[in-house]
């Protein structure tokens, strides 16, 4: 096919707008001057600043263990319900359950926090349990938009496994349980892994809903950022944002050679 | 020394009406919401037997298949393995085991813990399961494979590491689902030579799906074939090609002449058709269950055909017409002629080359003679 | 050969596996029928359930103390009494400022999808064009914003376009005086379209990459120009991935709160916006879940909508 001068022109365009605000972030994130557009000098002093503040660091922490326990809820579930959806081709209530996982997914953000507020509220009110917000609401929540982010990854590679596999192996004498453990959990494991990792920084990236159902004490990093930048741009914040991009950027490049890795063995044996 | 297994290829235990079958379907029926995949069939299949299962896609073939593995469970009727109820029995429990037609292994399993697995589960001792495997390498002639991972295998060596697998438990029954179909021509010839003499060596009931008619021919002690999810017929090879029982069979395996015609004699010990499309008489030397002026039609393969060109003598004035070679495909070992008929019908002639660039030899637009023996066509009613 | 005398071959025996499975037979419970359950479960209790709360205390009203609504269901001298307002709805419609915020949101998401796709669709095509080598890498730079902090991105762009950021500063340096881009509308558009770019970029990848390039041959080898055959062959083809694409795009910047409130100013009306004051400024619960509820009846259409494409294609992939 000829190729126009058309589309490597506006894709380039296109990734310059995608980049440039993030460059130009991570830049000034080593400029000296407190102004922080105005260029004065190389330095790392705003690092040091973020690393000895107690506020982000406590809030890094608690975000860190709400997306750990968030990320291996919403994967062990979303796992369970990708297997229902694409093994099991017939039970009651498939469409109901099929629609109720995906809407989470483009559900807005407000909605999805309100309506888990107000049933925290309504459960402690009625039940007494749980009892005031912080890390266990946050924890739940998060849960639940994840695992719709894991049956989507995780559909798409058994969807794409050769049904024969775990046939064959029924066939030489294992059991389903047993089949799901040897065959399939090994060969969708990349999937498990990238599934995981999407949860993880769902979980760490969320300000809105962790607005709504944290408590007192309980500020994640995204909403101690969002009160810091409501203020204006600092460059502190400049410096944190860094190092956060540059985990997630190590983050996706780990998970897309684990994805390369297990290519070749996709291949149909 | 070794005793070689009774063969059923030998005994033929199909044609005793005392023999008891190893593997009984009876009247299974499997529908898939409204549609209808097997179709009330019944069928017997005997110890030691090489079964082939042949028909189109959606004859229902791999799904009957499917039902003796257990992975599908029938609507209705039954299926016994041995003396067995096996209707309703897990696939894990079976003692039967199947062949893929993706050969389905393991990606993650190196090939000797592919042929393993199935031993594993059965509780075997390490020892044992170890001297197995290093048996069936054996037995498909891939000893120094042991360690490789399955994409590191070609087409073939798959196909055989997949074989082993199966055999591996050492089932009373192997399903063998297009078995040959994955592998290019040369290579499905070596290996189907390579199948028949492990079924033999082994003694183990094989059934074998395939769409394949040529495979089914050279590997099948008898041949089922599937059309609509019902049996069309069930033989020797032999009997499937040279007896076909219906239009349906006779057309589907290898080539072969169909005309239209109406009954004018019908006598014990013979039959006359006539028929407009031929533009004579056919004479058939034996008795056929049909009346007088039934419409019916008459089914002749290409190679019992003879192209003259003096009128040979016919059979009680028939057997005989004439036409125009209209067309020569040159196939090396044989010719295949299309001859017009003044009807209009076109029959197609094979004729084996049997001089070496024969100068003398039919060729194109000449007028030739058909003619044919007292028992070279068959009379097809359905 | 003796050993493959089928006739020794031991009786089959089920293996249970590692008491997992006797343990569950033991409760009655098939692994089938958990393996539903557990997320079938959750998926009520923690998002089927809270909307019929959210519904429920929409019909409430704002009260002082805790809760801070009025109860549904009062109990006086044994007779259960139900109470349900309607004036929060009612308000909705009278308030100019919920209307003007309804069809603002409306209006924004809507022309941010269409710029979307105006820039998301030529980038999809050239990544799906582009040579093997290359297109890894591509997908890798729309992959990476996309896991990239949400909040850290609209951040980056704010820092981008203030008075004196970097456009500015470099409109400067020709002598062109620093434009005002934040907290105006346009901003909240700018956000809008950078932060959800790759969501509408991935889903038309793998619809364009999934393009026979044998159809577009076959296009022009039949006299069709190169914009003709784009006309004709690839936009139609492509019109799953533009409705997914569009989708993922639309609802959720309907319901948007953040790029409203970091880049957009005073008078940027947006509904989620208005949610989050409710609840947090105005702490009046009932009527921020009357909000979501009408905020919801807008985006359940495009919801359906996108989950038809999808299952459209899901059954086409299955049909191969």
């Amino acid at each position: 096919m000829r190729r126009g001068w058309f589309l490597p022109i506006t894709a380039t365009l296109g990734f310059a707008f995608l980049y440039a605000p993030i460059i130009s972030l991570v830049v000034f994130s080593f400029n000296e001057s407190d102004l922080v557009t105005v260029w004065s000098g190389f330095s790392t002093k705003w690092y040091g600043k973020v690393l000895a503040d107690p506020q982000i660091l406590g809030a890094a922490w608690l975000s860190a263990q709400i997306a750990f326990c968030a990320a291996s809820i919403a994967l062990v579930l979303g796992t369970l319900c990708a297997v229902a959806l694409v093994r099991f081709r017939k039970f009651r209530g498939r469409t109901l359950l099929a629609g109720t996982v995906s809407a989470p997914l483009v559900m807005p953000d407000v909605i999805t926090g309100l309506s888990l507020l107000l049933l925290f509220v309504a459960m402690e009110a009625t039940i007494g349990w749980p009892s005031g917000r912080g890390l266990l609401t946050i924890i739940i929540a998060h849960s639940t938009f994840c695992m719709a982010y894991v049956v989507v990854v995780v559909q798409s590679r058994l969807r794409d496994l050769d049904m024969s596999l775990e046939e064959a192996a029924m066939d030489l004498g294992a059991t389903p349980v047993r089949v799901f453990f040897d065959i399939t959990l090994p060969i969708i494991a990349p999937a498990l892994i990238s599934g995981w990792l999407l949860a993880f920084t769902l979980s760490l990236d969320d300000l809105v809903i962790a607005s709504f159902v944290s408590g007192p004490g309980s500020s994640t990093l995204p909403m101690v950022i969002f009160s810091k930048v409501k203020l204006g741009v600092s460059p502190d914040v400049n410096a944190l944002a860094t190092i956060i991009i540059g985990f997630v950027a190590l983050g996706v490049l780990l998970a897309t050679i684990v994805q390369l890795r297990a290519h070749p063995k996709r291949a149909k044996a | 020394m070794v005793k070689k297994p009774q063969l059923a290829i030998d005994t033929r235990p199909w044609r005793d009406p005392a023999a008891k079958p190893f593997v009984r379907i009876k009247n299974v029926t499997k529908k898939f919401g409204d549609i209808i995949a097997v179709s009330d069939v019944s069928l017997d299949i005997y110890k030691s037997e090489l079964f082939c299962l042949l028909g189109g896609s959606g004859s229902g073939k791999s799904t009957l298949l499917r039902m003796l593995a257990g992975f599908e469970a029938p609507t209705s009727g039954t299926i016994e393995i041995d003396g067995q109820d096996m209707t309703h029995v897990a696939p894990y429990n079976r003692p039967v085991n199947m062949m893929f037609q993706s050969y389905a292994l393991f990606p993650h399993m190196n090939v000797e813990q592919n042929i393993a697995y199935g031993l594993k589960r059965d509780g075997l001792p390490r020892a044992e399961i170890a001297e197995r495997v290093r048996e069936l390498l054996a037995l498909v002639k891939l000893s120094d494979y042991g360690s490789r991972k399955p994409h590191q295998l070609s087409g073939g060596q798959r196909q055989r590491v997949a074989l082993a697998r199966a055999l591996a438990k050492r089932p009373k029954l192997l399903l063998l689902d297009e078995p040959l179909g994955a592998l290019d021509k040369k290579l499905r010839e070596e290996t189907q030579f390579e199948l028949v003499k492990i079924q033999e060596t082994l003694g183990v009931t094989f059934i074998v799906v395939t769409h394949d008619q040529e495979e089914a021919m050279s590997l099948a002690t008898r041949i089922g074939v599937m059309n609509q999810g019902e049996i069309a017929m069930i033989g020797e090879p032999t009997d499937i090609y040279e007896f076909p029982n219906s239009k349906f069979v006779a057309g589907f395996i290898g080539s072969v002449n169909m005309v239209d015609g109406v009954v004018t004699e019908d006598e014990p010990a013979h039959v006359r058709i006539r028929s407009d499309e031929l533009g004579c008489d056919i004479y058939v030397g034996h008795g056929v269950d049909c009346a007088p002026d039934q419409h019916l039609s008459w089914a002749i393969r290409p190679e019992k055909i003879v192209l003259s060109r003096e009128k040979p003598e016919g059979i009680h004035d028939a057997n005989v017409t004439r036409g125009m070679v209209e067309d020569i495909g040159y196939l090396g070992d044989m010719s295949v002629y299309q001859v017009l008929l003044p009807s209009g019908k076109r029959l197609r002639v094979t004729q084996t080359n049997v001089t070496r660039g024969n100068p003398d030899a039919i060729t194109w637009d000449e007028e030739v003679y058909l003619s044919w023996g007292v028992s070279a066509g068959s009379v097809l009613t359905v | 050969m003796s050993t493959f005398d089928a006739q020794s071959a031991p009786p089959p025996r089920p293996r249970a596996w590692s008491g997992v499975e006797r343990a569950l037979a033991a409760v009655g419970l098939s692994g089938k029928a958990l393996v539903i359950a557990a997320p079938a479960i959750w998926l009520a209790i923690f998002f089927l359930v809270p909307l019929a709360v959210v519904f429920g205390i929409s019909l409430t009203m704002k009260q002082f103390g805790r809760p801070p609504y009025t109860p549904l269901l009062t109990n006086e001298d044994g007779t259960v009494q139900l109470t349900l307002h309607l004036n929060n709805y009612l308000r909705l419609f009278s308030d100019s400022l919920y209307v003007a915020a309804y069809l603002s949101s409306i209006k924004i998401a809507l022309i941010s999808t269409i710029i979307t796709l105006l820039i998301g669709y030529p980038m999809a095509y050239a990544i799906a064009r582009a040579p093997d080598r290359w297109r890894n890498i591509l997908l890798m730079l729309v992959i990476l914003p996309f896991w990239t902090s949400f909040l850290l991105r609209v951040y980056a762009l704010s820092g981008f376009m203030r008075g004196n950021g970097v456009i500015n500063q470099f409109l400067g340096l020709f002598g062109i005086p620093p434009l005002v881009m934040m907290q105006t509308d346009f901003a909240v558009y700018v956000g809008i379209v950078y932060t959800y770019l790759p969501f509408m970029i991935l889903p038309l990848y793998t619809n364009l990459v999934k393009l026979d390039g044998a159809l577009l041959e076959a296009s022009a080898d039949l006299g069709a120009r190169p914009v003709r055959t784009f006309l004709s062959i690839t936009l139609p083809l492509s019109r799953p991935g533009i409705i997914a694409g569009c989708m993922l795009v639309f609802i959720p910047a309907i319901g948007e709160f953040v790029i409203p409130s970091l880049l957009g100013g005073p008078s940027t009306l947006m509904i989620g916006r208005v949610l989050w004051d409710e609840f947090f400024a105005n702490t009046n619960w009932p009527r921020a879940a009357a909000v979501a509820i009408a905020m919801l009846i807008v985006v359940v259409v495009p919801i359906m909508l996108l989950q038809r494409a999808q299952d459209a294609v899901q059954d086409k992939e299955r049909g191969n």
